[in-house]
């Protein structure tokens, strides 16, 4: 069985990595933007984004000063003697001095800054192993995550008119191109909740379920056509792939959520390997 | 290629276009909503501003003993501050505003008048922005936290795009009348 010490170093080791370093797909995708951009100044961007991938991956610091809010997706099917959520908390604040993460938690009402970093952890059961997915989204994609309680009579046009209309209204403040995520169905929180488990999906991996996957192919096409660019000055690569989650909902809800990457794409996965918790990526 | 050497003058400002690349060298002040709301509450800035340059930015720095490390330092969403931004420009007599996402319709009007610039630089790009910085000279107002404190920074050759300039072109919309 897993320590509760081995399981939290190698939490602090998926935090360390995913702020540090950018997933493969999401830097293959930003270098095909900048040979397709025209526009001096949105190339100009994506040099800058890219070189600072490098420099960050060299230096081992913290791609972005937003170290984000950190989403903790667990998948449990081993016997553990220990508090998974409880351990996660504990790496955090671990990971604060280590990474280092920036002092970005505040009291909710009295706004003063507390230390222990701003973190969720959502758990389900599997049948068998251990696996933490991360995802690290800056304050400014987060503000931006939306829910939306549609009429079942809307239909999946109101799906793309809602997510144009957002985007437009976001235009550079999260900081394009960006990764889109899309909940459909559950309930409200699950809806959110699969808004944000699709970011968790590599950009080169196709939807699996066919009519998800057009749909994902035609929101990034049509999206892009927006013509924000990077970081809203003007350009054609605005949303670098939709994904799309689905769950069963109620007959009379439609809830749709969108959530936001910004364009480091920053995530990681943590597993349980031979008895052992590794980093799988980055 | 242009360079900017604040303080500014209106002279300096003025020769600078939307879409332009510009480099600026010297002295600048991070700030970000609570900094912003004490300027305009107090209705004094903390430290002679005028002609100066705000970088809506709250950095990851790391003290070492007497000195501090900038990590990492890329600008934060600039229309957070649109609401009180007339006024903590009029208060501080600030001229150059780098951030990200630029500021709201509004606002961007009165930039003109204000005889302020707005620069934009890569948000996320938060290594390559540190890599700009000489020096933290002070750290004012340092209990509103790390990312929220006013950080004076010497940066050299900081390069950034004009977004919006004071003879209205607007990059951030001039992409919707494209359309």
């Amino acid at each position: 069985m897993i320590s509760e010490r081995e399981f939290r170093a190698c939490i602090v080791e998926l935090v360390k990595k995913a702020e540090t370093r950018a997933p493969q797909d999401v830097r293959k995708a930003l270098q095909r933007c900048v040979r397709i951009e025209r526009s001096r100044v949105a190339r100009l961007q994506l040099e800058m984004m890219l070189e600072n991938l490098k420099l960050a991956e060299k230096k081992e610091a913290p791609i972005c000063q937003d170290t984000g809010v950190l989403s903790f997706f667990v998948r449990v099917g081993e016997r553990l003697d220990f508090d998974v959520a409880r351990s996660i908390g504990a790496a955090v604040l671990e990971a604060e001095e280590k990474v280092p993460l920036r002092m970005s938690a505040v009291d909710p009402l009295s706004r003063v800054a507390i230390s222990g970093g701003v973190w969720s952890v959502n758990i389900e059961p599997a049948d068998e192993g251990l696996e933490v997915a991360l995802l690290v989204k800056g304050a400014g994609t987060e503000n931006f995550s939306k829910l939306f309680m549609f009429s079942p009579s809307n239909g999946l046009e109101k799906v793309e008119a809602q997510l144009l209309e957002v985007l437009r209204e976001a235009g550079g403040k999260i900081c394009p191109p960006v990764i889109v995520g899309v909940g459909i169905g559950g309930d409200a929180s699950r809806a959110i909740l699969l808004s944000r488990r699709a970011l968790l999906r590599r950009l080169d991996v196709r939807n699996p379920d066919r009519r998800l996957a057009k749909l994902e192919r035609s929101l990034t096409e049509r999206t892009n056509l927006l013509r924000i660019g990077p970081m809203g000055l003007g350009g054609v690569c605005t949303v670098l792939g939709v994904k799309i989650e689905t769950a069963p909902t109620h007959t009379a809800c439609f809830p749709v959520a969108f959530s936001f990457q910004c364009w480091p794409g920053r995530r990681g996965l943590a597993r349980l390997v031979d008895g052992r918790m590794e980093v799988i990526e980055p | 290629m242009k360079i900017l050497h604040p303080p500014v003058t209106l002279r300096d400002i003025s020769k600078l276009r939307a879409g332009d690349l510009v480099k600026i060298s010297g002295r600048i002040f991070t700030a970000r909503d609570k900094a912003y709301v004490r300027v305009v509450q107090s209705g004094k800035a903390p430290v002679d501003m005028r002609g100066g340059v705000v970088y809506h930015c709250g950095p990851l720095v790391v003290r070492h003993e007497e000195k501090y490390e900038v990590i990492s330092a890329g600008p934060t969403t600039s229309s957070r501050m649109d609401e009180i931004q007339e006024r903590f420009l009029r208060i501080t007599g600030v001229k150059v505003l780098i951030g990200k996402g630029g500021v709201g319709e509004k606002i961007a009007a009165r930039l003109p008048e204000l005889g302020c610039v707005y620069l934009s630089f890569p948000g996320g790009a938060g290594v390559l922005a540190a890599g700009f910085v000489e020096e933290v000279e002070e750290v004012i107002w340092e209990d509103l936290g790390p990312a929220e404190a006013i950080w004076v920074l010497r940066v050299k050759d900081f390069p950034c795009v004009v977004a919006i300039d004071i003879h209205g072109k607007n990059l951030y919309t001039g992409r919707m009348k494209r359309k």
